[in-house]
């Protein structure tokens, strides 16, 4: 099989199947969007909640929607080292397979956070299902395992008992993941295909819990992947591990970076606002700004405009071009989880399981308040019209006329 | 054809095309694929020969589930979650198409206790899986079961059977079947309950021996760590254990101060024990130290030479010794402290050994960053305490 024919089925697959998907931490591009789609702006018990499935663990990640079926992963035991991969169908909500594996890593966490923190990732034919004992297990799906990793297995001092966080990327044929903490810090490309490792670059020993990004598109013929760390990004080559280039900044570890056309969204000094350069050389500064600070929810961009939510429940709006600080709601709540937007409507869900839908425009207003009365830490996903939604104990598909 | 269908078929195509699914049963030679699974190993070794032979496994007829869990004899933890997932593609899929688990046969798998422990596991969850009276029939006997998870349950069951005596007023047989499950108890949390209840019924719960939790300690200490440079120093005792020497400190002359701790749990807190700082020194008058490093050192005497677990909890950056060989090293600060936080792995010799633990605090500020503390036990693989013959208070007899 040629080269180029190799890589057409996968190619194609996606092109073919993933428009409605939602792969991964934050989904298409990390952006936290779904443009066209509109779920129900209220729900209740009785009314626009298709159906509400039973979780086997914890977790703190949030699901994921590959080709009709929605997939999560959960932790369980005394010790959390229960690792499970749950596939369910998103028309009735019935479980599909369930998969279920020993960590092989340290499975210590804060109470509140969970082993199963990171979202897992697609590339539309696999699922990276990554954990905070980073264990990566990569199944088909329909549940069969195609490899599985041990990171900590492999390096066994990379952990952080206060737990981990960061979700894998899919970047091209590799899956990036960030693994930076005080012992064996470093983050690896591993095969998508066959999960050997790609390359593998040391990361600063300091504990950080963002996660990488795809910069999408090519420059000079190559891929990347950026890496945010506590004092700069760096792009790296999603093949090779290359350095490409690294700005030096502060950054925040907990909220990560995003990116929309051609500009780069830091969690550093408040917001910090990159325009990348047409090559792959190291991007400008457009703006920085105190006033749009993220934390610890990621910032979304819509259009020309940039949204962060502080850890107070306070939502900014922000000019993209100026960084001009246009307006400012109180939603109201804690939010480990990063909103999602769906049109014209943010959903917010905050760690007391409070949805509070709001318009966005000129100003922003709440529309309404739903109550999932379950502590929600992983961000929602959106698939074809509908939101589904993790806590510890279930899984919820919040959709229209149901 | 609408496009979404038309899309499905061209999906299933594809698939088809790109992978094998183990989705019809036939028998496998379980033992050859069973072998290519045990080769996983750190890496990525491993895998590639891994990933076909998973593809053939999970093809297995249903009855060859023994088999397959028999494969695990031997396997290390990579390889464990290969066969895991490889049983539960063969079990799922035979009883979506209607069919039956061999119950029986993995009943004798679940008896057979020199099974890899795991795997007995995983076979009684199979038979919990299709039948609800496997608890109440299996689960009560697995009290001292080599298999920890199997184990937990049958202390579960224990302590739940005996809240219901003592909710029937029958408080002998309550205090007894706690004691049981107290004994049997391997895992904090039930030790924990165990322990408590027992208390309740004015019963003895020796927990730091029941769970080896060294309490007799010699300490030294304070030796710098500005600028966390001390962890990778050699102060003297890292060179020779001479309880009667002084050395140069941080702030001022350190010699060996014995020290026992009352905590339950084995919480030695430094902050508590060494002298602190004078004022007018360059090390700032602060309430807890900073930039500091203790030595803690355990002499424990054994007659027979034998393979053990050194599990420390410690919120500081640490480093254990047993008879001078570096066991284990971990420059974490402040990330949290559980009881068995990091386990190493070493082997006491006949005689008189010497447990040496190296505690380093940073220079951290925040409130939640002041704690200078540990606690370490000395167990088995199972989380049995294993006593020193030279430890002072009494045991409780442990399985």
């Amino acid at each position: 099989m040629t080269r180029s024919a190799k890589y057409l089925f996968p190619a194609l697959f996606v092109a073919l199947f993933c428009g409605a998907d939602w792969l991964q931490f934050r989904g298409v591009n990390g952006a936290s969007l779904s443009p066209d789609a509109a779920p129900p702006d209220s729900w209740s018990e009785t009314n626009n909640v298709a159906w509400k499935a039973s979780l086997p663990g914890r977790g703190a990640s949030g699901p994921i929607v590959v080709q009709g079926r929605t997939y999560v992963t959960c932790s369980s035991g005394v010790k959390q080292d229960r690792l499970h991969v749950v596939c369910f169908d998103n028309e009735s909500g019935d479980e599909v397979w369930q998969r279920e594996f020993w960590a092989t890593g340290r499975t210590l966490t804060h109470p509140y956070s969970a082993v199963a923190a990171p979202t897992p990732a697609s590339d539309g034919q696999r699922i990276f299902a990554f954990y905070s004992s980073n264990d990566l297990a990569c199944l088909d799906l329909d549940g069969n395992l195609l490899w599985y990793r041990g990171l900590a297995f492999d390096y066994p001092k990379a952990g952080n008992d206060i737990g981990m966080a960061s979700s894998p990327v899919v970047v091209g044929e590799t899956v990036v993941v960030q693994i930076e903490n005080q012992g064996d810090s470093f983050a690896a490309g591993i095969n998508t295909a066959t999960g050997e490792t790609r390359w593998r670059v040391d990361r600063a020993r300091q504990a950080n819990w963002v996660s990488p990004i795809a910069l999408p598109g090519e420059r000079e013929g190559r891929t990347a992947v950026l890496l945010q760390g506590a004092s700069g990004l760096t792009a790296y080559d999603s093949m090779t591990g290359e350095e490409l280039w690294r700005y030096d900044v502060s950054c925040s570890t907990t909220p990560s970076v995003a990116v929309s056309e051609d500009h780069i969204f830091i969690p550093a000094n408040g917001l910090t606002v990159l325009k990348l350069a047409p090559d792959a050389t190291v991007p400008s500064l457009v703006w920085d700004s105190s006033q749009l600070s993220p934390s610890p929810a990621s910032p979304i961009i819509v259009g020309n405009r940039v949204y962060t939510m502080n850890n107070s429940g306070v939502l900014s709006c922000g000019d993209v071009a100026t960084g001009e600080r246009l307006w400012q709601l109180r939603v109201g709540g804690r939010y480990w989880s990063t909103p999602v937007v769906a049109g014209d409507r943010m959903y917010c869900i905050n760690s007391e399981g409070a949805a509070k839908v709001v318009q966005l425009g000129d100003k922003g207003e709440v529309v309404s308040s739903n109550e999932f009365s379950e502590e929600i830490k992983g961000s929602p996903a959106i698939s074809e019209g509908a939101l589904y939604v993790r806590s510890d104990r279930h899984l919820w598909k919040i959709a229209n006329g149901s | 054809m609408k496009q979404s269908t038309m899309f499905a078929a061209i999906a299933a195509s594809l698939f088809a095309v790109s992978f094998t699914q183990p989705c019809v049963a036939e028998p496998v030679d379980v033992d050859v694929l069973a072998a290519k699974l045990r080769s996983v190993g750190p890496k990525g070794e491993g895998h590639a020969a891994a990933a076909q032979a998973w593809q053939a496994i999970a093809k297995a007829d249903a009855d060859q589930l023994p088999e397959i869990l028999a494969g695990m004899q031997g396997a290390g933890k990579l390889s464990e979650n290969w066969f895991r997932a490889a049983a539960e593609a063969v079990a799922q899929r035979q009883l979506k198409q209607g069919g039956e688990l061999p119950v029986r046969a993995l009943e004798g798998f679940l008896a057979d206790t020199s099974q890899a422990p795991r795997a007995r596991r995983l076979a009684y969850e199979l038979i919990a899986g299709v039948d609800t009276s496997a608890e109440a029939r299996l689960i009560p006997g697995l009290l001292n079961d080599p298999s920890l998870e199997l184990r937990r349950d049958a202390v579960a069951l224990a302590l739940k059977n005996a809240a219901a005596e003592e909710e029937a007023g029958e408080k002998s047989a309550a205090a007894e079947t706690y004691a049981k499950a107290f004994a049997a108890a391997r895992e904090l949390d039930q030790i924990k309950e165990a322990s408590s209840k027992l208390r309740t019924f004015e019963q003895q719960a020796d927990v730091p021996s029941h769970m080896g939790f060294v309490i007799d300690w010699h300490l030294i200490g304070p030796f710098d760590n500005t600028d966390n440079k001390g962890f990778d120093v050699a102060y003297p005792p890292e060179k020779q254990i001479d309880l009667a020497a002084a050395y140069e400190g941080k702030v001022g002359k350190a010699s060996w101060k014995p020290h026992r701790t009352r905590d339950e749990f084995g919480i030695v807190d430094l902050n508590e024990i060494f002298e602190r700082p004078k004022d007018g020194n360059d090390y700032k008058l602060t309430t807890e130290h900073k930039g500091a490093v203790g030595y803690a050192l355990s002499e424990y005497e054994t007659d027979q030479p034998r393979e053990i677990e050194i599990r420390i909890g410690c919120i500081n950056a640490n480093k254990i010794w047993l008879n001078g060989e570096l066991l284990t090293a971990n420059q974490v600060y402040h990330a949290g402290m559980e009881v068995d936080q990091y386990v190493a792995h070493g082997r006491l010799r006949a005689g008189t050994n010497q447990v040496l633990v190296k505690v380093c605090q940073n220079e951290q500020e925040e409130s939640w960053a002041q704690r200078w503390q540990f606690q370490l036990r000395i167990c088995d693989e199972l989380g049995t305490a294993v006593l020193a013959k030279n430890r002072t208070l009494s045991a409780t007899p442990a399985n």
